[in-house]
């Protein structure tokens, strides 16, 4: 057996343990089909522990066999006397030596990873401001729902995360009530959004893999955080570059909230003035709001994070928020009649942003030389 | 005295002597039964848990009352199943393996259980009495403030006054260990069991105190209205999950050394073989101890503590699998060439090893902080720590149930029953959890109440919650196991396995309750069997027969944690409706008695323990005579 063969043999193996892996879970969520630079470090990592895994399971099954079938007493004989072996020094020296190596394969890439993944220097500029030239996000998590912020041009969306693909996407990361976690899986591990401070992470998404999902990933808020934490879902829209700064560009550019056509949507318009606009803005600005931005509520693949798009569901949505996310923060503010509700839902179902409204090449100018709230670290 | 008031029969004798005794043997008996009970609810808990999961947008469970049930498991399982059972095997076989009287202090042995099972009624009387916890077994501090109601109360107070037992009973155990080995009986000559326990002991006297900490400042704040985790008032919520992980890691070690302990003995037993590498595995076990502590981080990688400290917790964590390791291949020798019987403590021990290196194994990878960034919080984590926390300590229960049960009662357990048991739990545990790793790299999060459909994790789960009624199965056909045997009640003589090497089996059945009629000498490692092959099968005296000193009972270990029961509810519902109260308690009715309750249960536990400090308890001496008789009648029973 030469070493090129063993070389082969082991290269078989890894990719056929990626293939397994990758064979399983769906293209938007699952951590085995990562989708970015991050998911794929971690989803490497993954591999090279679970091949040097493998390795301790087959060593222990084979000796454990063999000493389970060997010394079975209906074979020795119920009179066998074993000899009482006290030890053995040369045996224990190897089986501490030998794990001690694959633990150093392993702690070597695992070091190495976390200061890269850690590092984040690029999101601030000299002076400790928010770098204009990266894409920086601002994240607040809620009870249940996710605000996100675009500090460089002065957007606030919710709910519906976009990003642009083959780059590093910063993250900062705060929890406002209790605290939640971040997690995209398909794009990489999670980090907690702590009440306490602010967090900060990169994720990729790259544009084949976005594609590949339907350019639409899976979010979750992976840390408890009370009775509808499993329905604390977002998505990640992963749009090219261009694509996404026209969106940015088209977000910027409603300054008033979206007029309503239809005559139904013209009454809902005017009872969400007067009942749903203390927490919900229609306009891309003010963050930190009490509920979740709705300018672009018309365009978004979701009710409520997890309920499929249509006026029905929107409408019963409305009627009954506790029936669907228990102990929201919705229940319970306001009182509409059916006839009401059904307006307001004809009234959000129409607040779609213009695509090509906004003019990209201002998209940074006037965020550049003000100063962002919110600093990096 | 003791023995007279054994003497006097019928149900409330039988009942006021388990009230009051300080006989490690009935204390085991007491952990044994609150234990099991606890252990069937957890149980009980966990299958509404893969009833609500089986399918998905289930509506079994109520998202807020699922939230109540995962967090009533986990701390069940925990506090109140797998540490007092463990417990409960501690204080059957420790002080018989040294070639001890009794314990250290067992007064306290006493005081430890009743703090136990008061502090486990307690917590789980939150069902009835306005919900039960709700954040978590490990309650992190934004949501258990943010939680409405007196459910993290309960579990604040109950872990306390329970913890207070746990911690009495270490430093119990710990003392007992050092100070009351027979002559002979050398550190490199205790058995394993006796080893961890003793290494358990001193992780227990320092993890605990973590633990309370943290709960103080939990209680406090709720209670008291404090402000340490309070972020707007200046505290800080990562101070609670340091403190937590402090202790939670070295209670998962805690857990896993006893276990280990219990079939170190097994693997023994019934591979008719020393133990190899006995100083390794003393060492081994020493190790793991010492590390358990430095390694709390690992729980908190995504917390965003920074890559200096996710580096070193990260190389802490991988250094753990050297020991765990070794132990593993020590075993393995162990039986390797030796005469395996497989009954049922060995299938249980053999089934041991494979489950347990597949969960030592996901440890390591979860090592690797970055990709832990993707296992944290999700399903993976869930299939990790089952595998080794029912692969490792469950398997040591059941094993260790089946193994003692005749040291304990006197009577065997039905061996076919115990296979089928055996053989239901084994298959079910493995349908149960391993599917689960790969819920949790598919992306699902743990602690979800359910999940929606379309996302890939339909038939994972049912298949998972399969399983999960085959573990039930299991259980259902112990319990029937344990009522036939005791229904039975067929007794057994001394060394009822045939193959006992330690000292415990040198003892005659049921164990006379002074243990010991004389101190035995001890003339190595497995010092029963060594008297077996060179001696005549009994083990040398290392006294002349002659009076001894026993403990008299005691009902003040009862009225003491009685006291603190009490005293807790005052505790609890003192910030009910006040003004300065946190928001989770602010809006209930105010109950103005809470303030005089709390005095009275300290009043009720001060008063016990002045009366105790006061009141001269010399105890009593077994005479000589009585021996003697004794004696006689085992030797005409063995005849």
């Amino acid at each position: 057996m030469n070493l090129s063969f063993l070389k082969g043999k082991a290269l078989l193996l890894v990719s056929a343990l990626t293939l397994f892996l990758a064979g399983c879970g769906t293209n938007e969520l699952s951590t085995l089909r990562p989708a970015g630079e991050v998911g794929q470090e971690q989803f490497n990592l993954m591999v090279l522990s679970i091949i040097i895994m493998l390795l301790v399971i087959a060593v222990v099954t084979v000796l454990f066999t063999i000493a389970v079938m060997k010394s079975r007493r209906s074979k020795k004989g119920e009179d066998f006397e074993p000899e009482d072996v006290s030890g053995n020094h040369t045996l224990e020296v190897i089986w501490t030596s030998i794990p001690i190596l694959l633990l150093i394969v392993l702690a070597v890439p695992t070091v190495y990873y976390v200061f890269k993944q850690a590092d984040t220097e690029a999101m601030t500029d000299a002076e400790g401001n928010v770098n204009s030239e990266e894409t920086v996000i601002n994240v607040r998590a809620y009870q249940y729902w996710w605000e996100f912020e675009y500090p460089n041009e002065e957007v606030v969306t919710a709910q519906e995360l976009v990003v642009p693909t083959d780059q590093k996407v910063y993250f900062n990361l705060q929890g406002t009530d209790v605290k939640h976690s971040f997690w995209v899986p398909a794009a990489g591990g999670k980090m907690d959004t702590n009440i306490d401070g602010i967090n900060s992470f990169y994720l990729v998404f790259d544009d084949e893999a976005s594609q590949e999902a339907d350019r639409l990933f899976y979010g979750k808020c992976a840390e408890l955080c009370g009775p509808s934490h499993a329905l604390m879902d977002f998505k990640v829209k992963a749009l090219p570059e261009e694509e996404y700064d026209q969106w940015l560009a088209d977000m910027k550019a409603v300054e008033e909230p979206v007029q309503a056509s239809s005559e139904d949507a013209q009454r809902g318009e005017e009872i969400f003035n007067n009942s749903c606009m203390g927490c919900h803005a229609a306009t891309p600005t003010s963050p930190g709001a009490m509920g979740p931005n709705l300018t672009n509520f018309g365009d978004r693949d979701l009710i409520a994070g997890f309920l499929e798009h249509d006026q029905e569901n929107l409408e019963a949505w409305i009627k009954d928020p506790e029936s669907f996310k228990p102990d929201n923060k919705m229940a319970g503010t306001y009182e509409l009649t059916d006839d009401e509700i059904q307006a307001v839902a004809s009234y959000l179902m129409e607040l779609k942003v213009e695509e090509g409204s906004g003019d990209v090449s201002q998209l940074r100018e006037p965020a550049a030389d003000e100063e962002s709230e919110e600093g990096g670290n | 005295m003791s023995q007279a008031t054994a003497k006097k029969n019928g149900v409330w004798a039988t009942i006021w002597e388990y009230m009051t005794t300080v006989d490690h043997k009935k204390i085991a008996i007491l952990y044994l039964i609150a234990g099991g009970f606890f252990f069937v609810l957890g149980g009980i808990e966990a299958m509404l848990i893969r009833i609500q999961l089986a399918v998905p947008n289930n509506d079994f469970l109520s998202a807020g009352l699922f939230n109540e049930v995962i967090t009533m498991h986990g701390t069940t399982m925990i506090f109140l199943a797998a540490m007092p059972l463990l417990f409960a095997f501690m204080n059957a076989t420790v002080p018989l393996q040294i070639g001890a009287r009794d314990v250290a202090f067992p007064f306290l042995n006493s005081l430890g259980v009743w703090l136990f099972i008061f502090g486990g009624i307690f917590l789980n009387l939150s069902w009835f009495l306005g919900g039960a916890p709700d954040a978590g077994w490990t309650s992190y501090a934004s949501l258990s403030i943010a939680s409405p109601g007196h459910g993290v109360d309960f579990y604040a107070l109950g872990l306390q006054v329970s913890g207070a037992g746990t911690l009495i009973s270490g430093i119990n155990f710990v003392t007992t260990i050092i100070t009351m080995r027979a002559p002979g009986m050398t550190y490199m000559r205790m058995p394993l069991m006796t080893w961890t326990t003793l290494v358990a002991g001193v992780l227990i006297v320092f993890a605990f105190p973590p633990l309370t900490v943290g709960l103080f400042l939990l209680i406090f704040d709720r209670m008291f209205g404090s402000n340490f985790f309070i972020v707007e008032a200046g505290g800080n919520t990562i101070i609670w999950e340091h403190l937590f992980w402090i202790f939670g890691h070295p209670e998962v070690y805690i857990l896993i050394l006893p276990a280990f302990g219990i079939f170190s003995e097994i693997f023994s037993t019934f591979a008719r073989k020393r133990l190899f590498g006995y100083s390794a595995m003393v060492f081994a076990t020493v190790l793991i101890g010492f590390f358990g502590f430095m390694v709390w981080a690992h729980h908190m990688f995504t917390v965003g503590l920074g890559p200096t400290a996710n580096a070193i917790f990260a190389l802490a964590t991988m250094a753990i699998a050297v020991p765990t390791g070794i132990k593993i291949f020590n075993w393995i020798f162990t039986i390797w060439g030796g005469s395996i019987e497989f009954t049922t403590p060995m299938l249980y021990a053999l089934a041991f090893i494979p489950s347990f290196v597949m969960g030592g194994v996901t440890g390591i990878m979860q090592a690797v902080a970055p990709a832990d960034y993707q296992y944290h919080d999700s399903y993976f984590i869930v299939a990790h720590f089952h595998y080794v926390i029912v692969g490792g300590v469950v398997f040591a229960l059941l094993a260790g149930l089946h193994y003692y049960w005749p040291l304990m009662f006197a009577t065997m357990l039905s061996e076919k029953l115990g296979k089928i048991t055996f053989w239901l739990f084994f298959i079910g545990f493995h349908m149960t959890f391993l599917i689960q790793h790969f819920l949790g790299l598919w992306g699902m999060p743990r602690r979800v109440f359910t999940y929606l459909d379309g996302q890939g994790y339909n038939a994972a789960n049912m298949i998972s919650s399969l399983g999960a009624g085959l573990m039930a199965l299991g259980v259902i056909v112990l319990v029937i196991n344990i009522i036939i045997t005791v229904a039975k009640n067929q007794k057994v003589g001394r060394d009822p396995w045939g193959d006992g090497r330690t000292l415990e089996w040198s003892l005659p059945l049921p164990v006379p309750y002074y243990n010991f009629a004389q101190i035995p000498l001890v003339r190595g490692l497995d010092a029963f069997w060594i008297e077996k092959k060179e001696g005549n099968g009994e083990m040398l005296p290392a006294e002349s027969l002659d009076d001894f000193h026993m403990p008299n009972n005691s009902i003040i270990p009862f009225v003491m944690s009685l006291g603190l029961f009490v005293a807790s509810f005052g505790a609890l519902y003192f910030a009910s409706g006040k003004e300065w109260a946190i928001d989770a308690v602010a809006d209930l009715p105010v109950r103005p008695w809470a303030f005089w309750v709390l005095v009275i249960g300290l009043a009720i536990t001060f008063i016990s323990m002045i009366t105790r400090s006061f009141k001269d308890d010399l105890g009593y001496y077994v005479t000589k005579e009585e021996v003697l008789r004794d004696l006689e009648e085992q030797e005409r029973g063995a005849k």
